[in-house]
Formats: structure tokens, C-alpha cells, sequence
């Protein structure tokens, strides 16, 4: 049965009605129309459906939307800030980090929650915080280049 | 930029030419342009009307100058994630002197573009590229003519930059003044000149993709991402396995369900449709918990699928035959045979497939993720029983494909089930088991290699047999070709064809033996088949450059040595030349726990030339060993952007070493076990080695496809990596360190 649900959702608190068993990847997709999130699974295996839950990544694909209560959601729509591109972002630009794309969501959403923890990563950090996400274009090593680039402009 | 746009007359005048142009010909039906086809979110380019294409030989089907100051590319080929929109614009926007940032590109849309078949084979740069590049020149022409003759002045003595031709009085006057809001009334005649690679500004720049950009901020892009008006969303129940018959279901409790529309039976065609899409999942769980099958078992099991292929009955193709060459062979003071195997591979797009569908009346619209969106209209057509023309498909970038995976049959499907929905936006978005278990695989193959050296090592003779399922069962214009339609009732026939087609693709070595000879069997095998990246050539090349390093090992010759001894054309022995000295393989370090593997193989051997050098290293005690490391060379002619060549290159190679390594389609008797990542295991960021990746530039020459060259090499580069590591030789991919000796190695 629907319930209102309070979701803190890239800095705006939203009340929605929706079954708190629906997870909360159809809940940024279809009802807010946040599409950056993406489904590739649905068993939280490849990263698709990543979100920021605070500062953690964390898969949307199964886990209920009721459970995000009282927690800061933050969406690949949610990085720029003022019209200004996250230096993540701008990084998977600047090194052309991308073939299909359909993973990026999740390689982004990795990468500022690794860069939050560690600021300095080296490779094989790299290789260890994005491990959850899959992509099947082989565009990792590119993944590894903007993600060391996003950090030395975050630490310049 | 504002001087190039139109004023509000001329404006008015190119609406109505264009549009003047549309109604003349009358191939889309008008009410295509009126219905809620165009109410997405994701707008279609606005700046030139839509109208079908008309002929590939005008100008117009190609190049377009809009009402903006903008150009516009048409293309039939789609961007699968291979950066295919960029590189077209580069070279449109370099013939005709445009900067690339003022041009847009349309691709795959059978109410717009050319109809270019299948995105497919690494060809739209040669494809679609060329096509342009006359296009682009031809109106170039034509437009230099224009002012030629408004000026009186001989086109010789005219210039241009940036989009306005300028005379030597100092006259000037832009393409779009020019044209005063008409369309380019030219045909291609192949005679416009062409400029010299010498002068280029824009092609051989690693120029940005615009998507990037908007797909870092989670714009919507993808055919998954389409929202429209009353959308509705549908999922799909296949059956558990690909003989399995639907024996009875009890729907009551589903129609039951919240948010629940229509539930669809027919046959063994099960889908549902809801309002929301969690709606739709939940309703398929239903329906599969309620669903009872008939079960028809697998009869070939993966235990016995090597025996099963390599004793596929009937005589096989004779594809290159050399009398005597079995006797040759045997009588050579250096012969060796050996047995090469390559399980199931999937494509394992990230996205499920997805399709959006629409019916208004007797039109049908499909927002489509295919490779070929001419076919799979045409293939619409004879499901339904519809004229083409009332069917518009449109391409909406997907998933990365790698070939032909759901994306056609998700489109039938979203048909069929919008079909039960008129006048309702069906979205219909396939779960992660049913991309694994129904898209068509990259077939299992095997190999018999024999072949012969003198006692210096020169080849004599080089003897292959192939077997291999179809490469090919794409949508061909018969409805059966969609895995659905066989599901109805009644079920639609399908006839397997595409056999042949790209089996020994890559088959015979393009080095120097005086003999060769190769025979096919075409295998019938028990699961679905089709194409996936470089079709045969990804096993033939993991065949053969792995027994060519057994020939050279067993001759006591060096790999590098032997091929560039052994391989005539220039351009091959350039890219092993390079890969040498980048990879300083003469002075290659062996500490006792690495090893180095090298490969090479032309694509198609027509196409692209590949080298490249993998290197290894073993964990003894773990019985493991890690790909630290692959540098591959590439030759693929003119670079149109170096970029877009390197990190299609890169991507290939990482994909290469994937399926090499860890990738297998498993399967019992009741159907495919490989249901999901757990299941069907791919590289994740850490088994992902360094990539190194140089290109040899040559502007002189045209332009070759690349996107599948490293495929076959890398395969074959890693297996000779691990025998220089290990002393074992794997013949039967994946390269799993359990199939290695590890006794043998202390």
C-alpha cells in the first residue's frame, strides 16, 4: 500500500506517495525523473544503480525507498553545483572516459565516494574503489586516468 | 555565428521548400510528423524538418544546411558507444569547411536517413564515412559553383572559410545566405574534388564526443531513458528455456494486481503491462512463480559440445583448397597438429535491452536500440503483416552491443505487446535473465590445425578445419528472425541462414606458406547464435597465432623474427616493427615469473592492422597468474580521431582479454546457467591490466574500420604469453589458470 515517504534528494526534501517496498532506483527514475541512475541488474552486482546515501555508494536496485529516510541522497544530477561540473565529472570529460556510457553513472558515483575517503588514491585503489561497478565496453583503463586526474585538480 | 542564420523570410521560405520537398514525395506518411511520435524527452534535432531520405545519390540524403547556420549529417549508422558521431562530423565539417562545433548529426532513423543496412563489420567509417566525405565534397562543389556564378568568377579563384565563400574582389557571402533557405539540389557524382589529407584542420583531431558531456550529468540519453506522455511500461515472462511450451497459467491474480493494465497470452508469449515500472517488475515475478511450462531438456550438453561440433555430419565447404597439402604436410621435417576450442560467448550488454513502441491507428513507431534500423523495420513489416511505410523505427542509442544482441528482438516484443495498447507509448525493458539466457551468443567454435616447415623453418604448408555456428542470424525482413514471434500461436518460422558468413573469417594465414587450405563445417549447435564482435576472426586468430607460436617454438625461431620474415606486406611488419621498440621486445626482462606473448592479424585480412604484446606473470604457489600488461599497434589508414581510435582500440583489447580469460556461456539440460554477473563472470576493475595503444597515422590511404582488429591478437597474445610463463599450451579457451600445468613449471 502507498505511504508518504520523505526522501532527501540532492539537497531538496521531497514527500512522495509510493509502496516503501519499491526500490528506490524506479523511485529516482520514473518518479522525479532523475535518469543518471541506471538499471543493469537488478541484484546489486554491476553498479548501474549507484547513488551517494550520505557519503557512501551505494546500489538502489533492490533496497526498499522507505529505507532512505533520513538520509542525504545525492544522484549523478546532483554533482554540479552552481552550474559548475563536479572536478569528477569534468575529469571523464577531459579524458574522454566513455565508450557506450551506460556505466558511467556508477563509475562517477564510485569515484566521488572514493575521492571523499582517499583523497590521493593510486591505482590499485582505483581499481578497488570502482571494483563494484561492471562495464563491458573495456573503457576501465580511461576510468583510471580521470579518476587520478579529478584528484590531482581536487588536491591542486 | 548569428550572421549565418537565416532572416525571418528565409526562414519562412527553407520551412516551406523543405517541407514543399516532403509532401512532393510523400514516402513518410504526413501523419508520421503529427502524432505523439514527437512528444520525448529527449527532443529530436529541431533544425531541419523531418522527411524521409529519397535517394543516396543526392546530396540531401547526406548533408543538410539548416535554417541555424548549422550542418547536418545523416547517417544510417548508429553510435553504438564507438564515438561514430564525431568522427562522421569531422569529416563533413572538413570537406566543407565547417567547424565541427556548428554541425549536428541524425543517425539511423527510417523517417530521415540513408538506409545503410547494419552498423555493423567495422564499417561505418568506410561506410558511412566515404559516403559523407562525397556528400560533403559534392556540396561544396555546388556551392562554390552558386557563388561562382553570382559573382561571375571562376570557382578556382574562390575561397572559403569557415562556412562563407569569398571571392578576390572581397565579395563574401555564407553557404546559408547562398542557399536562401533551399535545399542542395546535387546529385554525388564520385568527380567533386576531394581535399588533400595535407590540408586537413579537423580530421586526424582527437576532437571531443559531445554525449560525454551530457551523459556525465545524467542526461537523458539512452532508449532507456525515453519518457513520453502516458508512457506505460511492460515486462516480458520468456520461457525458461528455448523449447520450453507454455502449459497453462491462471491470470486472475494478476490482473488483480495494483497498477496492472493487460496481461498478454499467446502461446508461450507471456508480458505484462502496468503504469509504473516497479509495477511491472513485481507483475512478472507473479507471473513466473505461476507460470507451468512443458520442459523440452537440451539434447548437446557443454560436457560433449566439443565432440558434438567437431563430428557435425555432411561434407563441409571447401573455402580454399590445395591438392596434395595433407601429404605435404606429413612428409615436412617439421609438421605439428593441434585442436582448438572457443566456448559460447555473450555480448553481456550493461543495459538489458529496451524498446519503446506506439500505435496510432495503422502506424507504428519504434524508438529501437538495433544496429539496422531498415531491417528491423522491414522485418516489423512482415510480422505484422504492415506496408514499410507505415512503420518508423527509430534509433535510440542503447547499451554498448557489441553486435547483435536483444536490441531487434526487445523491439518486436515492445511491437507486439503496444500492439495490445493502442495509442499508448508501450516501454518495454527486458530483466538481466532474460539478456542472458535469450540474446544470441557468439557461437562456439573448433579448430584442426596442421602445418609444415622445412628444416630451416621457411613454411611450406598450412592445413585448417573450421567449424563454427551461424554468425549471422540477424533481422532479415522474416518475422521469425525475432525470438518472440517463435513464441506465438501460431509460431512463426524460423530458418536458420548467415552460416558461412564470417565463420573463417580471418581463416587463412596471411603468412607465407607456399600451401593453404581451409575447409568449413557448418554447425548446427543448441544454443542461439549470432554476431558478436569480429564474427570468426576472434577465434580463428586465437587458433592460429596460437599455433604459429607452437610452430615457431617447436622450429626454435623467435616471434617477432618469424613474422616479420614471414609476412610480406609493409604495413604488417610496421606494426610488429613498432610494437618491438615500444615494448623494447628484444631486451624483454624474463625474471622467471612473467611471461610475453605477441600476436598480429590483419582484420579480415582487409582491414586494420593489429600487433600487440601481452605480458603475464605467475603466482606459483597461488596457481594463478594476473595480465599485467597489453600494448597493441594499430594501423587502420587515415585517422579520422586519434581518440576515438585509442579508446576503441583500448576497449577492444580490455573486452579481448575478458572473453579470453574468464568468459564461458554455461548451460544444462534445462536451459542457460549463466543468468547474471555471479554466473557469467566478466573483468571488473581490478583484473583489468595496463593498456598501451599507438597508432600509425597514414593520411595517404583511406580509412579502415578498427573497432574489432584487436579481438582476435589480444586472444591469441595472452595464450602466448601464458606458455611463455608457464610451458603450457591451452588450446581451449577461456585461459583459466586451472587448465595450466603447475607441477610442470618447478
Amino acid at each position: 500500500m502507498p505511504q508518504e515517504i520523505k526522501l532527501n534528494i540532492n539537497g531538496h526534501l521531497k514527500t512522495i506517495s509510493a509502496d516503501p517496498e519499491e526500490p528506490l532506483l524506479y523511485i529516482l527514475r520514473d518518479e522525479f525523473d532523475l535518469k543518471g541512475a541506471k538499471f543493469g541488474c537488478g541484484v546489486q552486482q554491476c553498479g548501474a544503480c549507484m547513488v551517494l546515501v550520505d557519503s557512501l555508494a551505494e546500489p538502489t536496485c533492490l533496497r526498499p525507498c522507505g529505507s532512505f529516510e533520513n538520509t542525504q541522497i545525492t544522484t549523478l544530477e546532483g554533482l554540479a553545483k552552481n552550474g559548475k561540473l563536479h572536478p569528477v565529472q569534468q575529469a571523464f570529460i577531459d579524458t574522454q572516459a566513455a565508450q557506450c556510457g551506460y556505466c558511467l553513472n556508477g563509475m562517477l558515483i564510485s569515484a566521488v565516494a572514493l575521492l571523499k575517503t582517499n583523497p590521493r588514491p593510486t591505482d590499485d585503489d582505483i581499481r578497488e574503489g570502482l571494483n563494484q561497478v561492471i562495464c563491458r565496453c573495456g573503457t576501465h583503463s580511461r576510468f583510471i586516468k580521470a579518476v587520478k586526474l579529478a584528484s590531482e585538480k581536487l588536491n591542486a | 555565428m548569428k550572421d549565418l542564420q537565416l532572416d525571418q523570410t528565409s526562414r519562412r521560405s527553407f520551412l516551406k521548400t523543405t517541407g514543399h520537398l516532403m509532401i512532393g514525395f510523400n514516402i513518410l506518411p504526413l501523419s508520421f510528423c503529427q502524432t505523439k511520435a514527437g512528444q520525448t524527452n529527449i527532443s529530436p534535432y529541431p533544425g531541419i524538418p523531418v522527411r524521409p531520405t529519397i535517394d543516396n545519390k543526392l546530396v540531401d540524403s547526406w548533408i543538410r544546411l539548416d535554417a541555424d547556420g548549422y550542418l547536418t549529417v545523416l547517417s544510417g549508422k548508429q553510435e553504438l558507444g564507438q564515438g561514430i558521431k564525431i568522427a562522421l562530423i569531422q569529416i563533413a565539417a572538413e570537406e566543407l569547411d565547417i567547424e565541427p562545433g556548428r554541425c549536428h548529426i541524425v543517425n539511423s532513423d527510417t523517417g530521415q536517413t540513408p538506409n545503410e543496412g547494419f552498423t555493423a563489420g567495422s564499417n561505418s567509417v568506410e561506410g558511412s564515412g566515404s559516403a559523407i566525405r562525397l556528400a560533403a565534397a559534392e556540396a561544396r562543389l555546388h556551392l562554390l559553383k552558386m557563388a561562382g556564378q553570382k559573382w561571375n568568377v571562376a570557382t578556382d579563384n574562390l575561397m572559403i572559410k569557415n562556412g562563407v565563400i569569398k571571392s578576390p574582389s572581397g565579395e563574401e557571402i555564407s553557404y546559408w545566405k547562398l542557399l536562401e533557405g533551399k535545399f542542395i539540389e546535387a546529385q554525388i557524382s564520385g568527380e567533386a574534388p576531394l581535399k588533400s589529407p595535407k590540408g586537413y584542420k579537423y580530421v586526424g583531431q582527437p576532437l571531443e564526443r559531445e554525449d560525454i558531456r551530457k551523459m556525465v550529468i545524467g542526461e537523458s540519453h539512452f532508449v532507456h531513458d525515453l519518457k513520453m506522455p502516458g508512457m506505460v511500461h511492460a515486462r516480458i515472462l520468456h520461457p525458461p528455456s528455448y523449447n520450453d511450451k507454455l502449459k497453462s497459467i491462471d491470470l486472475s491474480e494478476l490482473e488483480a494486481m495494483p497498477g496492472v493494465l493487460k496481461v498478454i497470452k499467446n502461446g508461450s508469449f507471456l508480458a505484462v503491462v502496468a503504469e509504473r515500472e516497479y509495477q511491472a517488475v513485481k507483475a512478472r515475478n507473479l507471473l513466473k512463480s505461476l507460470a507451468v511450462w512443458d520442459k523440452i531438456p537440451h539434447d548437446i550438453l557443454q560436457e560433449t559440445l566439443f565432440e558434438s561440433i567437431t563430428n557435425t555430419p555432411g561434407a563441409p565447404e571447401k573455402v580454399k583448397i590445395s591438392e596434395g597439402i595433407e601429404e605435404t604436410i606429413s612428409n615436412a621435417s617439421i609438421n605439428h597438429r593441434a585442436e582448438y576450442f572457443k566456448p559460447y560467448h555473450m555480448h553481456a550488454s550493461m543495459g538489458p535491452s529496451c524498446a519503446v513502441a506506439l500505435w496510432e491507428e495503422n502506424l507504428l513507431t519504434v524508438w529501437t536500440a538495433t544496429q539496422g534500423v531498415y531491417p528491423v523495420r522491414d522485418t516489423l513489416a512482415d510480422l505484422f503483416s504492415l506496408d514499410k511505410e507505415k512503420i518508423r523505427c527509430i534509433g535510440s542509442p542503447g547499451a554498448g552491443c557489441y553486435g547483435h544482441n536483444g536490441a531487434d528482438d526487445v523491439s518486436g516484443e515492445a511491437a507486439l505487446i503496444a500492439k495490445e495498447m493502442k495509442g499508448k507509448h508501450v516501454r518495454l525493458q527486458w530483466m538481466r535473465e532474460d539478456e542472458n539466457k535469450w540474446e544470441p551468443y557468439g557461437t562456439a567454435m573448433a579448430f584442426r590445425l596442421s602445418a609444415g616447415l622445412d628444416p630451416e623453418g621457411k613454411p611450406l604448408a598450412w592445413d585448417s578445419i573450421v567449424w563454427s555456428d551461424s554468425h549471422s542470424t540477424r533481422p532479415n525482413g522474416k518475422a521469425g528472425s525475432f525470438i518472440s514471434a517463435r513464441h506465438l500461436d501460431p509460431p512463426v518460422e524460423f530458418r536458420k541462414g548467415g552460416f558461412s558468413g564470417g565463420s573463417h573469417r580471418n581463416g587463412i594465414p596471411e603468412y607465407s606458406f607456399a600451401a593453404k587450405q581451409l575447409h568449413l563445417f557448418n554447425y548446427d549447435g543448441p544454443l542461439r547464435t549470432s554476431s558478436l564482435r569480429g564474427l570468426g576472426a576472434y577465434a580463428n586468430t586465437f587458433a592460429m597465432e596460437s599455433f604459429l607460436d607452437e610452430l615457431i617454438h617447436i622450429s626454435g625461431n623467435d616471434p617477432l623474427d618469424f613474422r616479420l620474415k614471414n609476412l610480406e606486406d609493409p604495413r604488417a611488419k610496421a606494426v610488429l616493427e613498432k610494437l618491438a621498440t615500444k615494448t623494447n621486445w628484444k631486451s624483454r626482462s624474463n625474471s622467471g615469473n612473467n611471461g610475453f606473448g605477441i600476436a598480429y592479424a590483419r582484420y579480415k585480412n582487409a582491414t586494420s592492422y593489429f600487433a600487440v604484446l601481452a605480458e603475464v606473470e605467475i603466482d606459483i604457489g597461488a596457481k594463478n597468474y594476473k595480465l599485467k600488461k597489453l600494448t597493441g599497434v594499430i594501423d587502420s589508414g587515415l585517422t579520422i580521431n586519434p581518440d576515438g581510435l585509442k579508446n576503441q582500440t583500448e576497449g577492444g583489447m580490455i573486452q579481448s582479454a575478458s572473453w579470453t580469460m574468464m568468459e564461458e556461456v554455461n548451460y544444462d539440460q534445462n536451459g542457460i546457467t549463466s543468468v547474471d554477473w555471479s554466473t557469467y563472470p566478466i573483468f571488473r576493475m581490478i583484473d583489468v591490466p595496463e593498456v598501451e595503444v599507438h597508432i600509425i597515422n597514414r593520411p595517404e590511404t583511406k580509412p579502415m574500420g578498427a573497432g574489432e582488429a584487436a579481438m582476435g591478437p589480444v586472444a591469441a597474445a595472452i595464450a602466448n604469453a601464458v606458455f611463455d610463463a608457464t610451458g603450457s599450451r591451452i588450446r581451449n579457451l577461456p585461459l583459466k589458470p586451472e587448465k595450466i600445468d603447475w607441477e610442470a613449471i618447478s
